[in-house]
């Protein structure tokens, strides 16, 4: 692969809002290599998506005889009907109830410590900037043994609670740059109106701040809220009962109980990718950006 | 997406003008420093203290010293686990960089078959670790699989038994998962790059691969060293796809630092010996991040249009 995406160079980047200049002929012409590459990468990508789709409609007799790449012949619902009566809709509410339980804190929070520190001033807030910033650096996840021993002292584990916690926390020190950073852009004449006509901090936050950072908040919340909703050290580690788990874990222990049973299993792969596929759909230049929060420049 | 990404430390000119009344600005960020303490700052001192005590992870916890540390030093899994880091590390990055550069150079274009060919591209952004790890262990059996699929039987090996294999399916899928998401933050560092830049180029007669090497890859020195920064830190704690579709194995072959602790930790429940490798990990990061930044030179924030 890396050979054959190496040789072509691909035609000049055009910036979306460009306008047809005299020259825009010339830098569509066609690029052939690239284009060939490019259907290539989609093939790499598409391939193993479609054996998960067209796997999950087959039955077990169908995925021993067919060709694996082939339809499914007699294409069934069990494989689906099987998960779904696996308690399926309880992962789902546990994955649901997880991720709005640490996206929202997360985000609220955050854009609070955010308002402050590009509003105030004073060695507090500096220092508690320092330490968010400091955290961007940190993998947290190799702070994992301390978070789980804090949690059984806090009799939070084998809660849905102990996943929420250190979710949040760990969402904090992203959340806040990239929130102050669309705060600071906020032009001065807009507080310093909001202050003469009395509006206290907490309203100028409210009624200012907030309406005009809303895309970026969107967009961490979209970030935040995959990364909890695919997450799988926290729930692996802080729960253990099969009632509270989430999705992936859900999915990895329905692989150990099924694992002959590879159309089911497939199916359950489907169906826990679903809600973020339609959210795809539905909005994916949203998604998108969300997904490189802070790292576009 | 399109801001500049300013560290909240710098100052963006006579535009901000500071309130008098910080007192009850103080408060609000109070909420997510409490949280952020608890949760993240107790924790990064605690594994420090945990690497020198003895824990099963149920009992009590006792005072070991630096018997943990001493027992690291000298146990040769400590530095396989280390040294095949470093392997998933480099080789994950020599794949993901050139090909993510060119997809992202490539789906910047306008054309419309390379937007809807964005679309899928980015498909695998939606899918956990965890669907990714087990729909590949189902992809790659020999007999019901892509090799029979495509009736190619140098396909049909025993990828997951065989300690080589292993390891190249396991950079094979972390590649897989992580290129879109690569992609996309080459896509956008593309798209900031001004057209008469290439409109110059072209006036002076360079060719497509000229403007690739001269323009293109100059022009996103910052996006690379960003990707590579995530790249690189993102894969001390690959940790979730290899617990799923190897385990660590077969034998140790896939047992990188992540796992090792985790199946230290938490599988043989040595918990003060498990810390003393999260220690290496947090250090490692650490590390490795400042060094990127620093390679970077001191201004990374917003420099896309230097030079013009």
């Amino acid at each position: 692969m890396t050979t054959t995406l190496s040789k072509p160079a691909p035609a000049p980047a055009t910036s979306p809002t460009r306008q047809p200049t005299r020259f825009g002929r010339r830098v569509r012409k066609l690029n052939l290599p690239a284009g060939a590459a490019g259907w290539i990468w989609l093939a790499v990508i598409i391939i193993p998506i479609y054996y998960i789709l067209i796997t999950s409609f087959k039955s077990q007799a169908g995925y021993f005889s067919q060709n694996p790449l082939a339809l499914p012949s007699n294409p069934t619902l069990e494989n689906y009907k099987m998960v779904i009566a696996n308690d399926f809709g309880r992962y789902f509410l546990n994955s649901v109830i997880v991720t709005l339980g640490a996206t929202v804190p997360a985000v609220v929070f955050s854009f609070m410590a955010a308002f402050a520190i590009v509003r105030g001033s004073g060695r507090f807030l500096k220092s508690v900037n320092a330490l968010f910033l400091m955290g961007l650096a940190i993998p947290l996840q190799a702070t994992i043994i301390p978070v789980y021993l804090l949690i059984i002292k806090m009799n939070l584990y084998d809660s849905l609670l102990a996943l929420i916690l250190p979710s949040i926390a760990f969402a904090i020190p992203l959340t806040v740059l990239i929130l102050s950073n669309f705060i600071r852009d906020v032009p001065n004449e807009l507080f310093e109106s909001m202050r003469l006509d009395g509006c206290s901090e907490w309203q100028t936050m409210w009624r200012l701040a907030l309406p005009l950072t809303k895309p970026a908040i969107v967009t961490v919340a979209i970030y935040n809220g995959l990364g909890v909703w695919n997450g799988f050290l926290l729930p692996l580690i802080l729960t253990q009962s099969p009632e509270l788990r989430v999705l992936p874990l859900a999915l990895w222990s329905f692989q150990g109980q099924y694992s002959v049973n590879i159309p089911a299993v497939l199916a359950s792969v489907v169906l826990t990718t679903l809600p973020i596929l339609v959210l795809y759909v539905i909005g994916r230049r949203q998604l998108l950006s969300g997904l490189t929060a802070g790292f576009s420049k | 997406m399109t801001s500049t990404t300013t560290l909240p430390g710098q100052r963006s000119g006579a535009r901000r003008q500071r309130s008098n009344a910080t007192g009850p600005l103080n408060w609000l960020v109070v909420p997510a420093l409490i949280l952020f303490l608890v949760f993240a700052i107790v924790p990064l001192v605690g594994v420090l203290l945990l690497s020198f005590t003895n824990w099963d992870g149920i009992g009590a916890i006792t005072f070991a010293g630096v018997a943990n540390w001493l027992r690291a030093i000298a146990d040769p899994k400590m530095y396989h686990a280390l040294g095949l880091t470093f392997v998933i590390m480099a080789l994950s990055w020599v794949i993901q960089t050139p090909i993510s550069l060119l997809l992202g150079v490539f789906t910047a274009g306008s054309q419309k078959y390379r937007a809807l060919l964005a679309v899928l591209y980015f498909l695998p952004l939606l899918l956990s670790s965890a669907a990714i790890a087990i729909a590949y262990k189902a992809l790659l059996d020999p007999n019901f699989g892509l090799a029979a699929g495509l009736h190619l039987p140098f396909l049909a090996q025993d990828w997951l038994g065989q300690p080589q294999l292993a390891l190249g399916v396991v950079i094979f899928v972390v590649s897989w998962q992580f290129i879109p998401f690569h992609t996309l933050i080459y896509q956008g560092g593309v798209r900031q790059i001004p057209r008469s830049l290439y409109e110059a180029a072209e006036i002076d007669g360079a060719g497509r691969v000229k403007q690739f090497f001269y323009i293109t890859v100059p022009q996103l020195k910052y996006t690379i060293i960003t990707s590579s920064t995530l790249m690189v830190v993102g894969a001390l704690t690959y940790f979730d796809m290899i617990f799923v579709i190897t385990g660590g194995g077969p034998g140790n072959a896939t047992r990188n630092l992540a796992l090792d602790m985790y199946l230290t930790g938490f599988m043989a429940n040595q918990m003060g010996q498990a810390s003393v490798i999260a220690v290496v990990l947090v250090v490692l990061g650490l590390g490795l991040a400042l060094l990127l930044q620093r390679l970077g030179g001191k201004d990374n924030n917003g420099s896309q249009l230097e030079g013009m």
